[in-house]
């Protein structure tokens, strides 16, 4: 049995049949074809499958695809701005906040939900923001330094 | 935030770095942040096809019978592949470099060693459909006895666990059960020593928990060969062993893989490509496989645990003059990778230190616990966690400072480490000392001055004879009238009732006067023969 479901995906009206049951990263990877979005655990505990619904952040591995008709949905792909990246993106690439890459779309994701809606976060608050997002490689301190460097703005004058 | 100490050892080398030193975006980062790098399972195919497998839900067990016919019946199910149907049903890693017996069944025929094993597998339409046949496979197990502890299995009468090596230790050379080294007379160097450091070490397993787990998708190429997209770190590597395991020419099979969401280590086993390749021959279509979170955690092989037992011969002013290590590797059920972590334990022994007299036995042990595989040093982390907690012990116990207790028992150019190897190129006491200073730890001038460059080798060794040797430089030890001990005094750690506290160590005595020179030349006062390294010929 197969629902339809429509939502806007990083702007744009997106459709999709969806399984009964089906969750959001399902949906948006196999139906609607955004591979930005990552599976890590399928179980909600690692935040890889980070986006926005409505501008807050969610685990799109144990949101209902179906639940989200009518919202508003945000993924890394929407991020950049044509040929310009998002003030996160140019710290994260300044700050070598990424190495293997496959936490950075859910991190960048929960980072945004938090600048939109905090501009100028503590420390304290990036922690709390991205405490959800697993990443195995880093060790965090470089993702810190770049959430706090992009609200500080220094790299939206290279953007 | 980096620095680079170009003053050390500058006269060594030219000084036209053009990228150390530069910051450097990596080619990577841009497709990082933008969602964009294509890993494995960002491929897409038409008609792609599921594979699962079901696993031993027992540590050891024998199969008595498996029943699936309801599952070949359920829907979406195109194809059950049992333990026959794989070509070459019997593996181990480092065959491709002749290396070990194959021991290892891509899926389990008689028997399964450990929870989590392969037992069969089901491609169905989706993940689910094979999730919901596998749950209508009957295997009927026997239970048999496990043995999860290194020290267990090597016991006589121990569970057997490996059938391809049944004394529970892996063979090197078809003969030898376990790496050994010696160096020197140990015993003989404990009975002249002050103090004598006896303690065990534990690390247990260590899972790599990339955020990616492990995946390939196994894809029919137009010219009859095979493209694998895959999350492996070792692409090669995986190719060879999947044309073994499918019994194909490797030029058959077109692996195709590097942006990898995290591995450690754990991406190096070969756990999904096999199957995926034989499922996508068996089907003509294009099958994922990917592990669950939770086969990850279970099935995909983590660092193994290591039990290690360091005993020391420590002079009271602070020489270490025996060191003996026991070291265990528990490599789970199979052998993987764990025969050679446990040679590089052996070749890591004793530490980066100068010590006369060495004695070490390192296994490779079998037991029921998920296989053991490479994590970020393997083999020498869990015996350099092990060194250096009895370095800080052994520090203690002399009452030296723990810093330059390590400064005095360093490496230096000459000496001769226990592999009969001459060290070259040393640079640990340079370490030590800017990171001394870094760190604000107060260090006495004469480790201040130490260099690696100078009183090592023969300016080292004392007295050949007893293969205790003068410090050079001599630290100051305080002085007492406390006369050395007749016996070795033995210290205990975690027992303070039975021994002598750690604090309560009294300080070292006057050092004796230093025995005259040796007479031999640079190099043959170890009493072993002398071989040349390719490596580091720059300074000697």
């Amino acid at each position: 049995m197969k629902t339809p479901v429509q939502f806007r995906l990083n702007g744009d009206d997106v459709a999709a049949f969806a399984e009964s049951g089906a969750n959001l990263l399902d949906v948006l990877r196999e139906s609607v074809g955004d591979l930005s979005v990552k599976g890590g655990c399928w179980q909600g505990t690692c935040g890889t499958c980070t986006v926005l619904i409505d501008g807050l952040p969610r685990l799109s591995c144990i949101t209902l695809a179906e639940s989200c008709a009518g919202k508003s949905v945000e993924t890394v792909a929407g991020l950049r701005r044509g040929a310009d990246l998002h003030p996160l993106q140019s710290a994260f690439m300044e700050h070598f906040a990424a190495q293997c890459g496959y936490c950075t779309p859910g991190m960048l994701m929960a980072a945004k939900a938090l600048l939109d809606r905090n501009p100028n976060p503590s420390r304290e608050e990036v922690v709390d923001a991205i405490c959800g997002n697993i990443c195995r490689c880093t060790g965090y301190e470089p993702i810190i330094a770049a959430v706090l460097d992009a609200a500080r703005g220094d790299n939206r004058r290279r953007a | 935030m980096l620095e680079l100490r170009k003053d050390i050892f500058a006269d060594e080398r030219d000084d036209n770095l053009k990228e150390v030193g530069q910051p450097t975006q990596r080619q990577d980062m841009l497709g990082h942040v933008t969602g964009t790098s294509a890993y494995y399972d960002d491929h897409r195919f038409g008609n792609l096809l599921h594979l699962k497998v079901l696993r031993s839900p027992h540590a050891h067990a024998r199969i008595r019978s498996i029943d699936d016919s309801v599952a070949a019946r359920a829907p979406g199910v195109k194809r059950i592949i049992r333990a026959a149907d794989v070509p070459v049903n019997l593996n181990t890693l480092l065959s491709l470099i002749q290396f070990g017996k194959d021991d290892e069944p891509s899926l389990a025929t008689d028997v399964v060693r450990y929870k989590g094993e392969p037992v069969l597998a089901i491609v169905a339409t989706s993940e689910r459909a094979a999730l919901e046949a596998l749950a209508q496979v009957r295997v009927a197990y026997e239970p048999l006895p496990a043995v999860f502890d290194v020290e267990e299995a090597l016991k006589p009468g121990a569970v057997s666990v490996n059938a391809a090596y049944p004394k529970n230790t892996f063979e090197y050379y078809n003969k030898y059960d376990h790496q050994k080294l010696r160096f020197g007379d140990a015993d003989a160097a404990f009975a002249q020593a002050d103090i004598v450091l006896d303690e065990r070490y534990q690390m247990s397993p260590i899972e790599h928990a990339p955020t990616e787990t492990n995946g390939s998708i196994a894809v029919p190429d137009t010219n009859g060969r095979f493209v694998v997209y895959t999350s492996t770190q070792a692409l090669f590597f995986s190719l060879d062993t999947s044309a073994k395991i499918n019994a194909v020419p490797s030029n058959q099979l077109h692996f195709i893989g590097g942006t990898v969401g995290g591995g450690f280590g754990g991406k190096v086993d070969t756990l999904t490509e096999p199957l995926s390749i034989l499922a996508a021959r068996l089907l003509g279509a294009p099958v994922r496989y990917r592990l669950s979170r939770h086969e990850e955690m279970q099935f995909g092989s983590p660092r193994g645990g290591e039990r290690i037992y360091v005993k020391d011969g420590v002079m009271r002013d602070g020489r270490i003059i025996a060191r003996k290590v026991r070291a265990y590797f528990d490599s789970g059920a199979y052998t993987r990778l764990s025969s050679y972590a446990a040679v590089k334990c052996a070749a890591h022994i004793p530490g980066p230190y100068t010590i006369p007299n060495v004695y070490a036995d390192v296994f490779c042990v079998f037991t029921n616990r998920t296989p053991a595989t490479a994590m970020r040093g393997f083999g020498v982390t869990a015996l350099d966690f092990a060194l250096e907690c009895q370095m800080d012990k052994g520090a203690v116990a002399v009452g030296m400072d723990p810093l330059e207790y390590r400064m005095l028992n360093a490496y230096r150019d000459g000496d001769m480490k226990a592999h009969r190897r001459e060290a070259k190129n040393c640079a640990l006491l340079e370490c030590a000392q800017v990171a001394a200073e870094k760190a604000n730890w107060p260090l006495r001038d004469e480790f201040r001055r130490m260099s690696s460059r100078t009183g090592g080798g023969a300016q080292r060794v004392g007295d050949s004879a007893d293969r205790t040797r003068a410090p050079a430089p001599a630290p100051a030890p305080a002085p007492s009238a406390r006369p050395a001990p007749a016996a070795p005094q033995r210290v205990a750690y975690e027992r303070p009732a039975a021994a002598t506290p750690a604090h309560n160590v009294p300080p070292p005595p006057p050092r004796p006067p230093s025995p005259p020179p040796a007479a031999q030349p640079a190099g043959s006062t170890h009493g072993a023969p002398r071989f040349s390294s390719v490596f580091g010929t720059r300074r000697r």
